[in-house]
């Protein structure tokens, strides 16, 4: 049992990882990614956001929204699964808004090392798209939690190591209409082709 | 274009090649790259983007004097996922097979940054043609970058276009064959870095 988490945390670190293979939070991995300390903070809370969001998205699609889910208050035939997206987005702005208050509460340093990062997650689309990949895969309240750090710590590894390797860049001679953007992208493809030297992987 | 006014004309086509959304204002990456391994469902995620963007910008600037600014980001973002709701349940009801591929990522225009973007930076300062100009610009501005990036991985990764096979099969026979990278991950990322690469000689776009 304990193998089935083990695979599916690493393929959703390194095999399937949301941001390289299924593109999600692009816009704030090119954003962010130009200093190291930032991309850390990010990060961290992208990981904190998507274990907590994960989990909770799968309890709500569960016992509300899915097809036949209301049968305990007597509506077996109801089928709201078209509020999928509108519920998941509130649930994760709700999330958010606690996960910033419980962190101001108890966890000050850390609160005040992300910063803005907190309140931006909510419209990362790595988060959205992690809690609907978990209903479109049909996973367990537990691989869904699994699933959720997993995707997280894979966004951290990838931003970390892009703010690195940008960090180098600064000091090598860029083709001019290369730079920013061009030559981002262009490393991004070949950190994906890293990622997916490990494929395969099955424990 | 006479009966447009300039300052329309500029919100109509600035955003498609000199301040392009996906290569300069950088927004709405994520789903530009994973909907374009084969041109019909990019052409499907264009038209989408087109229909949420063009529409979410009018509705926002149509309201704008009645939202109070401290709540205008959740207005929008309700406003944004009610059209993409009715935008999934449209492409489900006619189109099954392309939604199907499309997965999650239709889902994911509520989190697209160019939506929430131009609805936050344009349709909330600008009258309602304007704001719709806007929104129709961008959407076509991010369509022709979706649509180059998934020519090329199409063509070179499956040897078709638009499904027709263009490669002759004495090519194949002659020892050709696709290039698997193109269908995977790092293509995508790769050809729209040599896209971003062209496009900025051409208009000498340069970033700090």
């Amino acid at each position: 049992m304990l193998e089935h988490y083990l695979s599916l945390a690493t393929k959703s670190i390194f095999v399937e990882n949301i941001l390289l293979s299924y593109f999600l939070g692009m816009c704030s991995f090119l954003a962010i990614s130009k200093k190291v300390e930032t991309s850390i903070g990010l990060g961290l809370a992208v990981v904190f956001v998507l274990t907590i969001t994960a989990p909770v998205n799968w309890a709500l699609h569960h016992f509300f929204l899915r097809e036949g889910a209301l049968a305990w208050a007597g509506f077996p035939a109801v089928n709201l699964s078209y509020l999928n997206f509108i519920a998941f987005i509130a649930v994760i702005a709700a999330m958010v808004q606690l996960v910033e208050m419980v962190m101001d509460r108890f966890l000050p340093t850390l609160y005040i090392n992300l910063g803005i990062f907190l309140p931006l997650i909510a419209v990362n689309c790595a988060i959205l798209g992690g809690s609907l990949f978990l209903v479109e895969r049909q996973y367990t309240l537990s691989e869904s939690a699994v699933f959720g750090f997993g995707s997280g710590i894979g966004f951290f590894l990838a931003i970390a190591s892009m703010a690195a390797i940008r960090h180098k860049l600064r000091y090598s001679d860029v083709p001019k209409g290369l730079r920013g953007l061009g030559i981002t992208m262009l490393l991004t493809g070949l950190l994906s082709m890293a990622f997916m030297a490990f494929s395969g992987i099955d424990l | 274009m006479s009966i447009l006014s300039k300052k329309s004309k500029v919100a109509l086509t600035d955003p498609m090649l000199g301040n392009n959304p996906i290569s300069v204002q950088v927004l709405g990456i994520c789903s530009a790259l994973a909907v374009t391994v084969k041109m019909e469902t990019a052409i499907v995620m264009t038209l989408a983007v087109i229909f949420v963007l063009t529409m979410s910008n009018t509705i926002v600037s149509l309201l704008r004097n009645f939202i109070p600014n401290r709540v205008r980001i959740i207005v929008m973002l309700a406003v944004i996922a009610s059209l993409v709701i009715l935008t999934d349940q449209i492409l489900k009801a006619y189109v099954y097979d392309i939604s199907k591929q499309l997965s999650v990522f239709v889902g994911l225009i509520i989190t697209n940054c160019i939506v929430m973007g131009r609805a936050e930076a344009f349709a909330t300062k600008n009258s309602v043609g304007q704001s719709f100009l806007d929104g129709f610009g961008n959407a076509l501005g991010y369509g022709i970058y979706l649509l180059a990036v998934s020519f090329f991985r199409e063509l070179f990764g499956s040897g078709t276009v638009l499904n027709f096979q263009v490669i002759p099969d004495s090519f194949y026979a002659g020892g050709y064959e696709n290039v698997g990278l193109f269908v995977l991950s790092p293509g995508a990322f790769i050809i729209l870095g040599l896209i971003i690469w062209f496009q900025s000689t051409i208009t000498k776009f340069e970033e700090d």
